[in-house]
């Protein structure tokens, strides 16, 4: 099986390379177009910010490739805003993927920190990329949300509720980080790899 | 609902795990990368690797360190000691590090900090603050407790904050290696002005002392390093003792 790892200016990206080769496959980190075209699977990790990461991706016509796959896609955290339609980060467009608008946590009250940091609990709906969990805790670490819409297969909830797990046709996102999340995570990716 | 974490510091000398009572009396507590796998297995939430010796002694391991971390344990950690440039965090986050905290050279050079949040994004830039009651104020030291500042430790907290920070790893020089409980009192006070989370370290001896801290404390995560790693403090057992005091727990 050919797994592509997106190639792009966000940080992070060796833990997802570390976890696949965990699960016995060793993909190909690029950004070459005909590369992630080819591949069985493609994974769009990441941890950076939404204008800078959208602007490499035009840089290179990138932008366009990946909002037309039609092997199984797998965003993660900043990989699952940049999918949506914009974000207030810099105030981005972005892939357009997901019709959902990424916006910025809010303090309601005192003690409510940003970054959302830690591990939570996720709420989630009858999905393949979800198979053998139960509201799982996973790993997060953001500023930035995506709103719940019609396409949220998980749902996280920290100040408000947020699309934590989303999918559309071969395309899907979560927004915590499934190569940190333990063996839950390791599930997440395992069932990935099966779809 | 977002749990407390907690997270077993390691620090780390010449690529060995090593805890000193008031950072001065070092003893060897193990291999750092079979420590992280025993712990990532035990239920650590997170771990820190501090190399308490980076600002005196310059090496280049740290790299080697981070990549056969990374390679074995699937949860987060962060990676600090003697971090001064973007150049360094660049190939820690490269290397698989999630986050690394700034400690001494962020007091030198504030705007590193800046500089950091914004090429890396917030949320993967901890600054640590070792502080100390000092003349009737909390003040900041860095070099690993050696050297005191004249930066008082609520004002440089809201510093960091503001120059974009995404989470403070606040250590009490005066409890640390006590086990008499962590500073309640100033973590409190921290997590009431900030709005970044805050990791308490220094003092956590038994879990009354973690609930303590999540509670009184306020704060986020509590760290505690040679409890663990001697087994005094088995983490199976702190986590379902706290969560049966009502602190959410990833069990």
């Amino acid at each position: 099986m050919k797994v592509a790892v997106v190639k792009y200016n966000a940080g992070n990206i060796q833990s997802v390379i570390y976890a696949l080769q965990r699960l016995g496959v060793e993909p190909q980190y690029t950004d070459a177009p005909e590369e992630i075209i080819s591949a069985d699977k493609v994974i769009f990790p990441g941890q950076g910010e939404a204008s800078s990461a959208m602007r490499y991706l035009k840089d290179r016509g990138m932008d366009k490739v990946l909002s037309q796959l039609s092997q199984p896609f797998l965003g993660i955290c900043i990989g699952l805003q940049l999918m949506c339609a914009h974000s207030e980060e810099g105030d981005t467009q972005c892939l357009g993927i997901f019709d959902l608008q990424v916006k910025r946590f809010k303090a309601e009250r005192q003690n409510q920190k940003i970054p959302h940091m830690g591990w939570n609990s996720m709420q989630c709906r009858d999905n393949s990329l979800l198979q053998g969990l139960q509201d799982p805790y996973l790993y997060y670490v953001h500023s930035y949300y995506a709103e719940v819409g019609p396409q949220t297969i998980g749902t996280t909830e920290y100040i408000v509720p947020f699309s934590g797990a989303l999918n559309r046709d071969n395309y899907y996102a979560v927004q915590a980080h499934p190569e940190k999340s333990s063996s839950q995570g390791q599930r997440i990716l395992t069932n990935f790899l099966k779809l | 609902m977002l749990t407390k974490r907690i997270i077993p510091c390691l620090d780390i000398q010449e690529g060995r795990t090593v805890k000193g009572i008031n950072f001065l009396d070092l003893r060897d507590a193990g291999d750092p990368v079979e420590l992280a796998a025993y712990y990532s297995q035990q239920g650590a939430d997170e771990l820190v690797f501090l190399d308490i010796t980076a600002t005196v002694e310059k090496r280049k391991t740290l790299v080697d360190l981070v990549t056969k971390v990374a390679r074995e344990i699937n949860i987060p950690f962060t990676v600090g000691g003697g971090i001064s440039s973007e150049e360094d965090v660049q190939a820690l986050l490269q290397a698989g590090a999630d986050k690394v905290s700034v400690n001494s050279a962020a007091v030198k050079d504030p705007e590193l900090i800046n500089r950091l949040a914004g090429r890396f994004g917030s949320q993967c830039i901890v600054v640590a603050i070792d502080s100390k009651h000092y003349e009737g104020q909390h003040k900041v030291h860095t070099h690993g407790g050696r050297k005191p500042t004249e930066l008082n430790t609520m004002e440089w907290a809201q510093e960091v904050q503001d120059r974009g920070a995404g989470e403070i790893l606040l250590t009490s020089m005066d409890h640390d290696g006590t086990k008499s409980g962590f500073a309640n009192q100033l973590t409190a006070q921290l997590a009431a002005r900030l709005t970044i989370p805050i990791i308490a370290s220094g003092g956590g001896g038994n879990a009354a002392h973690f609930k303590e801290v999540f509670t009184a404390g306020g704060a986020d995560a509590a760290l505690a390093a040679s409890i663990f790693h001697f087994k005094e403090v088995a983490i199976p057992h702190l986590k379902s003792e706290l969560q049966a005091s009502n602190i959410p727990m990833r069990i």
